[in-house]
């Protein structure tokens, strides 16, 4: 089973509407995902195969509860132990994996647990990627922010006291270039203490740029590592070229970024391989990088604008929880995001046993903070890129937190 | 045992446990510093410097001497800029210096850390460096005006123990200075053990921060830290690695 994808907006003109038709039923109008475009920088690095080759041999079939008893037992946990406990086999024992979970997140980060929001700036994308309620052909409110929106954006999340912002952009170069989220970047220095951004991927010289604008995290979803169905989910833009997807961590890292945050986006493909691919990502760009802060997030499919039945199918929350036991469990010292995308429910039960990262006050829109932080009218925000599930504000999500024996912090970094 | 001081920096001390901050909620710091009786305790600089209204600053007892760290400093330079920032910040002039290029298993660079020791030191900072318990580093820390050295027992976190015991007897031998076991120490057992060493004190984070009931454990640590450091004051009485001592000598018959 899959989710139903395609969307046709009756406001696209006749060639728009037939060129995506081509491109959603004719594999051979689209272009090869594994060749890189014009401009796009190639770095020599052997994290790429080895991840994928990893990934495709994963026959998670053959663990057995033995396996994952023996994972569960060991100090140190094994690439094949974490294939064990990402594997069916492991499902009954999701009781004792979140105990070893807790554990290692308490001996790694105590009770605290991070917090931060997202800042959407601009929403124009030029790729055809069939889930993302940004993709060109939906029709969604577009908008970019002018710099003097920006800073009444920030000024808006910074005095609810927040202290660490992730921007974001849709992918579009020509919309947003590197100039622009650069300039946004500066901006939000002066608001904030720790600025990352998770916008398309760009080369290493950008990304020093970027750094040199106060950006010192870099977050790139993988969205899926099986690169045949990446291609089918993908049709049209920059964002369809693979490898250059893959290796833009290690072009941020490669520019003098502190840390970087990988992900797929669970329920586009096998989540169990996609979750090994991901923290094997990390796992190898940090043994090759041993001084980059590493993050993994998991975020699952979610409904969007004109489109209400997207959903993560067989990543059900057990699945999810699963998965970030696993990641707990094999990289005890890597950071794990929690989106809003989770329920209010499973965001407070995660965070005792795996997550240390979580986002509030968020908007996935453009421009409407104000609106949602003050109650103020705005008629002219732009549309959303996914639904969000829980939507509690900063203050209400400190005092969950400490509420559940959390020790919320709102900074924990210098830029030096 | 009533003059027994631990003296780093001029500044006496008259408790020998050093308390972590980083790992537990901002309001139970009071009753841990209480419970453990603890004069100085850490607090990492990056943490600190927050607009939020929840700043650890205003949890910590008056009284109590802070030790800010560098924690997250990838080199001596940013390490030298985090200690700066300490100092504006109102934290006095006592400095851990924490330098990692490892994000893994959190281990120190003893290289750069005997960089940024001197360049704080000539400062005036009193600089209480962690470092991997190497006896060179320790000669060179010594040399860069460290005012005291942290050897790490186990991997921070770990709560593993002495793993480096035998290095760290090494360091209490051979170096001048207080030397302070820091990083790995999991249970007051290992924290007296390490005092019955010779140790001069016992920091500790995680041990605390994962106990069932912190503030008792603080307490618990207090009492086993004292009991060594009692026991390394009165003189260890000898251990039998194998056998039994014999009455009659084996070189009774000797007569001449």
């Amino acid at each position: 089973m899959d989710n139903n994808y395609f969307v046709d907006s009756d406001k696209l003109s006749e060639s728009a509407l037939e060129k995506k038709h081509r491109l959603e039923n004719d594999p051979t109008s689209r272009t090869n995902h594994m060749e890189y475009m014009e401009g796009m920088e190639q770095i020599s690095s052997d994290i790429r195969e080895r991840v994928i080759s990893e990934m495709q041999g994963f026959d998670y079939s053959k663990y057995t509860p033995a396996d994952v008893l023996r994972a569960l037992r060991h100090d140190t946990c094994s690439v094949e132990d974490f294939k064990a406990l990402l594997s069916p086999a492991a499902e009954p024992f999701l009781e004792q994996m979140a105990e070893k979970a807790r554990l290692e997140t308490q001996k790694h980060f105590g009770n605290t647990v991070y917090l931060f929001t997202p800042l959407y700036i601009a929403n124009y994308c030029e790729n055809y990627c069939v889930y993302c309620g940004f993709n060109c052909y939906n029709d969604i409110r577009r908008m970019k922010l002018n710099m003097e929106q920006i800073e009444h954006e920030m000024k808006v999340i910074s005095e609810s006291g927040m202290e660490e912002i992730l921007i974001l952009t849709g992918e579009s170069r020509a919309q947003s270039s590197v100039e622009y989220i650069g300039e946004a970047c500066k901006l939000a220095r002066k608001y904030f203490r720790l600025v990352g951004i998770e916008i398309y991927p760009v080369n290493t010289d950008e990304y020093r740029y970027l750094h040199e604008c106060g950006v010192d995290y870099v977050t790139v979803f993988q969205e899926t590592y099986d690169s045949d169905r990446y291609e089918q989910l993908h049709l049209l833009g920059h964002k369809r070229v693979f490898p250059y997807r893959f290796d833009a961590q290690e072009r941020a890292l490669m520019a003098g970024m502190r840390g970087i945050a990988c992900s797929a986006l669970l329920g586009l493909s096998d989540f169990r391989k996609d979750a090994l691919a991901s923290a094997l990502h990390v796992y190898y760009l940090q043994r090759k990088y041993p001084h980059a802060e590493i993050s993994l997030s998991c975020p699952r499919l979610r409904p969007i604008v004109n489109n209400e039945k997207i959903n993560p199918l067989d990543v059900h929350e057990k699945q999810l929880c699963q998965v970030l036991c696993a990641y707990r469990i094999f990289l005890p010292f890597c950071g794990i995001t929690v989106s809003s995308r989770e329920s209010e429910s499973f965001r407070n039960g995660i965070v005792k046993i795996a997550a240390t990262k979580i986002s509030a006050g968020v908007s996935t829109g453009i421009g409407d903070h104000e609106s949602k932080y003050t109650g103020k009218e705005n008629d002219e925000a732009g549309d959303e890129q996914f639904e969000i599930n829980d939507g509690r504000s900063l203050k209400k999500m400190y005092d969950d937190m400490s509420g559940e024996g959390r020790q919320p912090v709102l900074n924990d970094y210098l830029y030096v | 045992m009533k003059d027994d001081k631990l003296i780093i920096g001029g500044k006496e001390f008259h408790s020998r446990f050093i308390l972590g901050s980083g790992k537990y909620s901002l309001s139970l710091i009071e009753a841990a510093v209480n419970y453990a009786g603890a004069e100085m305790i850490t607090l990492a600089v990056r943490r600190a410097n927050t607009a939020e209204s929840e700043n650890i600053l205003d949890y910590i007892p008056k009284g109590v001497t802070l030790l800010p760290n560098t924690s997250g400093a990838r080199n001596a330079e940013e390490a030298v800029r985090i200690a700066r920032l300490a100092r504006e910040l109102g934290c006095g002039d006592f400095v851990k210096i924490e330098i990692m290029r490892d994000t893994k298993y959190l281990l120190p660079d003893n290289q750069e850390t005997i960089k940024a020791t001197e360049i704080l030191a000539k400062e005036g900072f009193v600089v209480m460096p962690y470092m991997y318990p190497d006896l060179n580093a320790a000669r060179d820390l010594v040399n860069a005006g460290a005012a005291s050295v942290m050897p790490l027992a186990s991997p921070i976190g770990s709560n593993k123990g002495l793993a480096t015991r035998d290095f760290i007897q090494i360091l209490i031998d051979e170096i001048d200075l207080p030397i302070i076991v820091d990083a790995g120490i999991g249970r007051p057992s290992q924290a007296c053990e390490a005092m019955e060493m010779g140790a001069a004190a016992v920091m500790s984070n995680t041990a605390l921060a994962t106990a069932g009931n912190l503030p008792v454990m603080a307490e618990a640590f207090k009492q086993a830290i004292e009991a060594g450091r009692k026991a390394y004051l009165a003189g260890l009485g000898r251990v039998l690695t194998r056998g039994a001592s014999p009455s009659d000598t084996l070189t009774g018959f000797l007569h001449d």
